[in-house]
Order: structure tokens, then sequence, then C-alpha cells
């Protein structure tokens, strides 16, 4: 047994163990307890609520790998799909063509990256501390969006653009395929690019890292404005599938991305984690949802587990390590 | 006077920021600059100023809490219900019942923080999911509007009318307040405990190898912002005169902020009591001016967000690097001499 | 004073963890007022021993411990404490957001009468003690205001309030200046005439022979012996430590047919150094040395692009360069490895293998994408070439021990093919066993043409190990010595005036 779980480790490394554990235990508790769970609608429902969620965990993942936070996620997302919906209102609104929506996620890509960056340069020019910086943009871009809808909603977009939303392609949901794309992305950047491995730097010693050679301010506003870009694609998502722009739209979800981070292996620190685990922990996350919906349960059950679920995999981990550490003593 | 600004930067420069901001509205609106008007915002800002003085214990050893005012949410709803058991109560055994589950709360976060070893930010964003899960979940999102007379009904210490007809009201809430303000400060700067907090919170290591009971350190920090919880949450059911069970939600990370602002560090080993109210009252300030100057409302939290958004970055950039005069002169072969 | 009863005494002490013996049978003895000295190699044992005084640790059955000539069954750090023992740690365990008086006067701060803090007390006992060692400081100044020096006697102030009759220093003197370093020599030496003992663990051995009385040291958990200061040398001292002899010679030699590499003329930053000028030429090993404050480090730094100079030129290969940041620095063939290994030098949680590539990662892309064969391929080529001992090169780097640690800092900055390599005090926290074999791969490198400047503030080290040797006193350029033509006393005379 011991052997196997290191094998496993060694193949898929040591931070994978917490959520696949986690994946097996949802899949065994929901498919002896809801007897329709492996169905085509558990995994439709998973398949199409996924992205929101995910979209918004991969903006808040690359942050956390800094040693950073951006708790401006959520309000970035729909300031960015505020902008994509003017720029269709102002081209036809319900008539806009396909070019105007090209020109739209360009203005919503726009939008997210600049709040980004201006949030990078305040974080890597002033140095002080990204949970201030990023709440204090939150706070500021929540009013910001709220000043400009006035609290009401944007809607009245053409047909088309409810197939990104919910539509599929080669049986897969459009919004699945944006995000697994992004997940590649994210994934290609931590492993193989400079700035990826530059930003784990910067989360371990970031005057290590400045040492060697490495431009800690370049990484810290790139990281944010990526996050930015991220926040956008999860604000177009949004406004696809809610067919409308509300300033507040996945608000719930911000302190859910960060969770997923932190099961998905993601080191609270920073230096360290890993984009596979952080995904199969999304995953997990979605199941027991869905899951729990089934068996007639409303979200918030599922809020008190996923946060259940997160005490669990961490007292695991804590006592894990002490009871190596005590067995190597003796 | 150079040693106080030193060891007071951030309370010195909310002062100054605060004389500034409030002489300009002065000017700008002649209702600003009045008695009612200081004690209205006084009234806004007490379950606010509540919440800060707890979250400062936390923040002062080192730790961070997410879940106060979900926690305060479930405070607002057992307390109540409870009191409906016992026949409606009083205020004694409001107090009581509130602070009594609020400290409970606050020590689930201790356990976990201390005996489970999760970091505190991670342990207090779980525990925010799981009371506001679920208190949704068995609520069901219903709220609570018959609540206990003598709840819902205003207690003024001190009234008097004003010469141009408005009101100074000193309301139980702000009597509240000014009682947790008082014990707090008491707490962290009278008491061996309140020592034994910062020096956790400032050298965890240190204060260990001097024997300091780091488990006590985590029940006691906690404890307090979860017992100021529960205060606030029966603060705010009596001001509001309902119980609506997502009212507190979203309050925390305004707190944190303007917690912050008011000098408490992130990490641990510094804060005080007047640089928290002061924080709070800062963002209550602007408000309250910007609504007296027409403002629309839609626009205060954007011009609150800028305000302490700009406030953070100049407190980073350190007061004695923007005031010479305050920069020390060290000689490069500083010995003692 | 030897016929004095000692004031500490142990006998066969063994402590074993997870299997390794960490003290073997070893005895340790303190008279009271004396200052003993407490040496030896990192792991030797130095701190299980003042762990085991201080009841930190418990060790195996058969030990013996007199304090004050009663035996001490079980001693614990409380009763440490009540006996009169203090440890001021290497990190001094201060409160930086706490005034001078709280931190002094900690111990009545946390044990006030009804649970309230006595201020007056705590104020009482800071100036008590600091009179005791007759300084003034301002009690109400934050901490963290003060400079290092001063936080050092904040500490030992704070150990005189224990009514301490016995004082363990670890390390103290590690980030003083010399200056600073003499004031605390002067101080312990007030302790010691009011007859509280004073155990010094350091590893400069120079101001250890100038202030110990007597020297116990340590080799792999076992007593080598105790002996006398009067009359030991620091190559004995070594020798004693490390249970070799290492026998130096003079490595310099000529270098004036070789082309220049770096020019620097008339380099000044305001208040760190002024007029710098010097010559590097190719394979050349040019040393630096003076007092910790002479502004070595910043030169360094203005060197490697992290500090700009405010006047002054640098030239690499008859070409004037000026550098916005070290990236311009590296860019130009410059390399600087950093005298804080643990906080800026390596980065200690992450890899091996990430650590070496760190400033080389330009190299080791293929189509703009890190290449992970070739960064293997890197790994594996410097861990051989410098002899690096490894488990895999995706252990955390702070696994390794410091020589090895140091090893890889270096082959971090050969990988990025620099022309001039500035080594800042590259043998801090690496075993004296182990620092031969820095220098070793020091000397094969300029053999193999790279210049290299060193700089260290033991004067041994650039002695045997330089070509020239520029003497720095207070950010100004004092001579250019040969050391083929002086002894190493006159240089260490010169250094230490």
């Amino acid at each position: 047994m011991n052997s196997l779980i290191q094998r496993l480790n060694a193949t898929l490394g040591a931070d994978m163990a917490g959520p696949l554990f986690a994946l097996v235990a949802v899949l065994v508790i929901f498919g002896i307890g809801a007897d329709n769970f492996f169905s085509a609608a558990t995994f439709g429902s998973v398949a199409f609520q996924l992205p929101e969620l995910g979209l918004l965990t991969l903006a808040m993942l690359l942050p956390l790998l800094t040693g950073g936070i951006n708790l401006a996620v959520t309000f970035t997302a729909n300031l960015a799909g505020l902008a994509a919906a003017w720029v269709l209102q102002a081209h036809g609104g319900a008539d806009a063509s396909g070019g105007a929506f090209a020109l739209a996620a360009v203005a919503a890509l726009a939008t997210g990256g600049l709040a980004g960056m201006m949030t990078g340069v305040l974080i890597a020019y002033t140095r002080a501390h990204p949970i201030l910086v990023t709440l204090s943009m939150m706070i500021f871009l929540r009013g910001l969006g709220e000043f400009l809808t006035r609290g009401g909603d944007v809607s009245g977009f053409p047909a088309f653009i409810a197939t990104i939303g919910h539509g599929s392609l080669l049986g897969l949901p459009v919004p699945l395929l944006i995000f697994l794309a992004c997940v590649g992305l994210w994934h290609l950047l931590l492993t193989r690019f400079k700035l990826g491995f530059g930003l784990l730097m910067i989360g371990s010693n970031i005057e290590a890292a400045r040492y060697s050679g490495l431009d800690t301010r370049r990484i810290l506003v790139l990281v944010y404005t990526l996050s930015g870009l991220m926040c956008a694609v999860a604000g177009l998502i949004m406004l696809a599938r809610f067919n409308s722009v509300r300033v507040g739209h996945g608000e719930s979800y911000l302190l859910i991305t960060v969770l997923a981070a932190f099961l998905g292996g993601i080191n609270p620190f920073g230096g360290f984690g890993r984009v596979l685990p952080v995904f199969v922990a999304l995953i997990v996350l979605q199941l027991l949802s869905s899951g729990l919906n089934l068996m007639g349960a409303n979200q918030h059950l599922a809020t008190a587990l996923w946060g259940v679920l997160m005490v669990v995999v961490m007292a695991a981990r804590t006592i894990s390590t002490s009871f190596a550490k005590s067995r190597k003593k003796t | 006077m150079r040693r106080f600004v030193l060891a007071h930067t951030t309370e010195v420069a909310l002062i100054v920021v605060m004389l500034v901001l409030s002489a300009g509205l002065s000017l700008a609106t002649d209702r600003f600059l009045t008695l009612s008007n200081a004690f209205d915002v006084l009234n806004v800002s007490a379950v606010n100023i509540i919440f800060a003085v707890g979250l400062l214990v936390v923040l002062i050893s080192g730790g961070i809490d997410i879940s106060f005012a979900v926690a305060a949410s479930v405070v607002q709803y057992l307390a109540v219900l409870a009191l409906g058991v016992v026949g409606g109560g009083n205020w004694a055994l409001g107090f009581l019942i509130a602070g009594a589950i609020g400290l409970g709360l606050g020590f689930v976060n201790a356990f976990l923080v201390y005996r489970l070893s999760i970091i505190s930010i991670v342990a207090t964003i779980s525990t925010f999911n799981i009371f506001f899960g679920l208190l949704m979940f068995f609520t069901k999102g219903v709220s609570i509007y018959n609540l206990p007379d003598w709840l819902t009904t205003r207690v003024v210490f001190y009234e008097r009318e004003m010469a141009d007809g408005s009101w100074v009201e000193l309301t139980l809430p702000v009597v509240v307040m000014l009682i947790c303000c008082g014990a707090t400060w008491f707490l962290i700067s009278r008491t061996t405990t309140g020592r034994k907090l910062y020096a956790f919170g400032d050298n965890p290591e240190g204060a260990r190898r001097f024997g300091i009971n780091i488990g006590a350190m985590h029940y006691i920090s906690f404890g307090w912002l979860g017992l100021m919880a529960g205060i606030a949450g029966l603060m705010q059911a009596h001001y509001a005169e309902e119980v609506v069970p997502n009212a507190l939600y979203g309050r925390e990370l305004d707190v944190l902020a303007a917690t912050v602002l008011g000098g408490a560090r992130l990490g641990g080993g510094k804060g005080s009591v007047i640089g928290c109210v002061l924080g709070v009252l800062m963002v209550s300030i602007t408000q309250n001016g910007l609504n007296l100057m027409g403002v629309s409302p839609f626009a205060f939290k954007m011009i609150v967000g800028a305000i302490i958004l700009v406030a953070i970055t100049l407190s980073s950039a350190r007061l004695d690097k923007l005031l010479p005069a305050f920069a020390r002169a060290r000689p490069r072969t500083g010995g003692p001499r | 004073m030897a016929s004095e009863p000692p004031l500490l005494s142990l006998r066969n002490i063994n402590v074993t963890f997870g299997g390794v013996r960490a003290l073997k049978g070893v005895s340790f003895e303190v008279r009271p007022g004396e200052v003993h000295c407490l040496a030896g190699e990192n792991g030797c044992g130095k701190s299980t021993l003042i762990k085991v005084i201080t009841g930190v640790y418990r060790p195996e059955a058969g030990a013996e411990l007199w304090f004050d000539g009663k035996p001490v069954a079980a001693m614990t750090p409380t009763l440490a404490q009540s006996l009169g023992i203090q440890v001021i740690w290497q990190d001094l365990a201060l409160f930086g957001e706490m005034t001078v008086a709280e931190n002094i006067g900690f111990q009545h701060a946390v044990n006030g009468r009804f649970g309230l803090v006595n201020r007056h007390a705590v104020q009482a006992a800071a100036e008590r003690a600091l009179a005791k060692l007759g300084v003034t400081l301002d009690l109400h100044m934050p901490l963290k205001e003060l400079p290092i020096a001063q936080r050092q006697i904040v500490a030992i102030a704070r150990a005189l309030v224990g009514e301490a009759r016995l004082v363990f220093m670890d390390e103290p003197t590690a980030s003083l200046t010399q200056s600073e370093t003499d004031y605390l020599i002067e101080i312990v030496r007030t302790l010691s005439a009011s007859g509280v003992a004073v155990v010094f663990v350091s590893h400069r051995l120079a101001e250890v022979l100038e202030i110990s009385d007597r020297m116990t040291v340590l080799r792999d958990g076992e007593l080598v012996g105790v002996f006398p200061v009067e009359g030991l040398t620091q190559s004995r001292v070594t020798e004693l430590m490390t249970g070799r002899n290492f026998d130096n010679a003079v490595i310099a030699s000529d270098h004036d047919d070789q082309p220049v590499v770096l020019s620097v003329r008339n380099l000044s930053r305001h208040r760190e150094f002024e007029n710098i000028s010097f010559d590097l030429r190719r394979g050349e090993t040019l040393g630096i040395t003076g007092l910790l404050g002479a502004g070595r480090t910043e030169l360094a730094l203005t060197l490697f692009g992290m500090k700009p100079a405010h006047s002054g030129g640098i030239e690499i290969e008859g070409r004037p360069v000026r550098f916005a940041s070290n990236r311009d620095a590296i860019r130009e063939g410059v390399a600087y490895l950093s005298e804080d290994r643990l906080s800026l030098g390596l980065n200690q949680p992450q890899s091996i293998a990430d650590n070496l590539v760190m400033a080389s990662l330009d190299r080791i892309l293929s189509g703009g994408l890190i290449s992970l064969t070739r960064k293997a391929d890197v790994v594996r080529r410097w861990i051989a070439a410098l002899g690096v001992k490894i488990g895999t090169p995706d252990d955390p780097i702070r696994t390794l021990s410091g020589g090895n640690q140091q090893r890889v800092a270096i082959a971090k900055w050969l990988a990025t093919d620099p022309r001039i390599l500035i080594l800042d005090a590259p043998t801090v926290g690496v075993d004296v066993g182990a620092r031969a074999g820095i220098f070793d791969i020091v000397r094969k490198l300029s053999a193999e043409g790279l210049s290299i400047i060193l700089i260290s503030d033991e004067p041994p080290e650039v002695y045997f190990n330089a070509d020239r040797i520029i003497h720095m006193v207070e950010g100004r350029i004092r001579a250019i010595y040969d050391p083929r033509r002086m002894s190493l006393t006159d240089l260490e005379a010169a250094v230490y005036a």
C-alpha cells in the first residue's frame, strides 16, 4: 500500500493525493447514495457549471503562487462583462454582428487586463500587501460597476451568444472547451514559460529571485495582468450563460476560488503549486454540489460541505506530516 | 514628539487626513460640521467598530479571520431562536446568549488554527463557507421580523434638541461600542495577556522561547473576536429591527480594509484601538460627507474604494521617506556610544 | 581562580536523535565569572549542548549535572531560568514593535500581579539592567528603530533582568561591525568582572581568542578537549575543530600580461564608498578586505548593477557600461554571489535544479519555452563539475549542507558564463573543513581565465587565495597589497588597526 502511494506520488506529484482521494470519496459516496448519480445529466451539469468557477480560480491561482492574492477577481470579471455588453449594445444590441462580438471580447479583455495591470503596478511598486491592494481594488471596482449600472442588469444580446454559453461542440459544452484550453495554457505557463518559473521563485523568496537577475516587478505586473485577462474570459462566459451582466454576479465565488486552489495543494505561502491538482479539486467541488442537488439539497448545503471538505483535507495533511515526522524520529 | 510620531505613524496620518477631509466637507456643506451629524456618523459606524476592535486582536496576534461577519449572522439567528425558547428574555440574557455563541464560534476557528495547524486564512475561509452555508440551508434564507419588543425598541441614553432643530442622540449601539473599545483597549494594552498577544504576533518563535502559552493566545484572540462578533450581531439586529441571514455577508472585507487602514498590520504585532476606530470612521465620514453633498449613493463605494486604495498606497510608502524631517540619520558605522 | 569550584559542571552527556548520537559522553565546565568559548564546526553538537544545559533536551541516563556545587536531577527551561542561566540566541528573539523598555523588562510585562502590566516595574527593571551594563538607551524608542548592535545590547540587558549568573551568547558578533564588536567585547568584560560567567559561541576565531579565558572544543559530538586560550593560534584552533591540518601557501602571481577585463574609475556612492579605482585582469583574483561597514558589499552591489553609482565609471573590456539593474550586469558577464546565502543568495525552499538555472534561464530556452531536457543537462553537468553532493536535483536546496549549498550557488553563476565573478564572503556558514573545497574551485576557475573579486572580512582568506588585496576603510581604498611582499601578520595588523 505504501509503495503504491509512493509510486502514485512519483508519477502524479505529492500534491495530487488530496484532490484524488477527495474525488474517489465523492464518487463512491454519491454513487451509493444517489441512484442516478452516474448519469449524463450529472456530468452535463458539472460540465456547464465548472467553467465559471474554474476560470475565476485560474485567475486567482497565479497571484496565490506569487504569495499574493487577487480579491478583485469577481468584480473584474463583472466589469469586463460590462465593457463587452456596452460594445454589443452600441452595435445594435440583439442585432449585433459577429464582428461586434469580436470587438466586445477585445473590450472585455482590455478592461480585465487593465484592471489587473493597475493592481500589479500598485503591488510591485509600493510593496503594499496584496490583500490590501486587491481588497481596495475590489471595493473600488464594485463601486465603479454599481455606479455605472445603477445596480441594474444590462441585457439584450444577439442570439448566437447563447450558443457560447449553452452550446456544444463535438459533444462537449463550449464553455468547458474554453475552460480546458485555459487550463492547458496555465499548465504550460507554469511548467515551461520563463514567467511561470519566475513567479514561482518570487512566491518563495522575492529578494533571492531579484538577486538572481529576475525582473520581479515586471513578473508581478504580468501576473496580475494575466489574472485580470482570465477574469475577462470568465466575465464573457458569464455574460453568455446568463444573457445579461450584473455587478455582483458570481460574487459568492470569490472565497471559493481560494478554497479550490488550496484544496488543489497550492502552498498558502506561495512558491509551490500545479494546475492539474487544482483542476481535479474543482471537479470535486462541482461534483459535490451536483450530487447534493440530485439528492434534493440546495447549493447552500454544498457551500457548507465545501468548507468541511477543506478542513478535512488540510487536517489530514497536518496529521500525515506529523505522523511522518514522528516515524522518522523513532 | 518625533518618538510619538514614529510609534504612531498611521494614527497621526489618519488624524491629519481626517481633519483635512472634515475641513473640506464642512466648507462644502453646512450640515456636516454639526453635533447631530457627528452622532449620526457614530450611530452608523457602531456595529463596524465593534467588529473592527475584535478583528484587531486577531490581527495583532498574527492571524486573520474572514468568518466573523457570517458568524455574527449565525449568532443573530440562534440568539433570537434561543430567546424565543426561553420566552422573550431581556437585554442581559440577550448579551449573554449572543456573547456565548459568538465565543463558541471563535473557539471553532482557534481549534482549527491551533490544534489542526491550518493557517488562519484557510481555516476561516472554510468556516466562512461552513457557517454561511449551514445558516442559509437551515433558514432557507428566510428572515425573522418578529423580534422580542425589548430588542427592537430604541434605547436612547441621552438626547437633546439642538438650536437648529436637529437631535443629538446617544443610542445603545454607540454606548456598547464605547464599552467594547474600552474593554479591548484594556485587554491589549493594560493586561499581561495583551503584551503576550503582541509578542506572539510580533515574533512567534521568540514568544515560544519565553514559555508563552501559544494555544491560549489562539483561543483568546479568536475567542475575543467571536465575542465581539456576537455582540455586534445583536446590535445590528437591534439597529435593523430584523434578522436577515445574509445581511452581514461581505461585511468582513469592508471591516478588514478599515482595520488595516487604521494601522493594524497583517502579520501581527502592530495595531491600536484608536487606529481601528479612526479607520472605520474615515470610511463613514467620507460616505456621510458625500451623502450630504448630494452625490449619488451609487458613487459612494467607488469613491470610498478609491480613497482606501490611495490611503493604503501612501501608507505603504514609508512616512519617513515622505517627510524628510522624520528620517533617521543613520551613521554608516553606527556603533553605540 | 583555578581553585574555585565550577559554577556549572556536566559529565557523561549523551543525546541521540533518531539513531544519530548528537553528543557522546561530553563533559563541560564553566567557572564563575570566566569567559568561556564553545567552539566547533556546524553540527558538532554546540547548540545541542546549550539546549541540554537550558533543559530543552533531556540527556540519556547516566548524565550528571551540577550547578553551583549542587546536583540537578532534571533540568527544565523554568528551572534553568530560576538558576540564572540565560541564552542570547543568534536571532535575539526580540519584539520589533515593542519599546526598548518592554523588551528588556519583558519578564515583568508578562508576569504582573492580577494579570495587569505594571509599567513602573517594567521601566525600573529596564533601567536597572542598562545601568548594570553602563549603557544609556532611549527606553521608549520602538525596538525596530534601533541599529542591530543596540538590539544586541537590549538582548543582553534582558538576560540580566533575570539575575543572570551564566549567559550563553550564540554567534553574537555575526552581524556587527568591528567597532560594534569591540563595544560588545567591552560589555562582556564588564559582565565577567561583575561575576557573571559568559559562554561565547562564535565562528570568528580572532575575537574568540581575544576575549576568552578557556575554550572547549567539540567535534562530531565528542569532546576534543578544554584548552587555556593563552598561547593558542587560529590555525591550531582550526586544526582542533576539524581534526585536519591545513597548510596554506600564498598563490599570488602576476597577471600584468593579461588583458584588463574590468576597470573601475573613481567610483563613488554617497555615504557608502568614494573614489574607488582599480583594474581586474583576466584570470586574476582580486581580494577585497576590510571590516564590516567598510563599504565592500555596497561596492560589489554597484558593480553588479543593484545600487547605482553616483559618480565615476565602470568599463568592461574597454567599453564603458551603465547598469540599470543587475540584469544588465549579468548580460555583460558580471556575476555576484551574495554574502547572505540564506535569504538572498539562494531560494531556500525551492529545488536544487531550479536554483541552479535561476540566473541562466535564457540559455535553456528552446523555441521560447524552457526545455526540460536542456535544464536537466545543465543541472547534471554543473553538479558533476563542482562535485556537489546531492540526493536528487528536485530536493529543496535547504536540505544541503552549507558547503554544498555554496557550490550550487557558485554553479548558478557559472551557468551564466560570466567574465567576472564577485564572491562576497563565500565561506560564511560553511564549515571550516569545507571551506578549502570552495577555494579549490576558486583557484580552478581563475586558472581557466575567470576574473574573480573575492570579498572577505577574514584576512587569511584573501591572503592565501588572492593575487592582490585591496584594503578598504570607511568606503575608501586604504592600500593595495601584494601577498608575496608581506606576512599574514602584517595584513592582519593593518586590517585590525
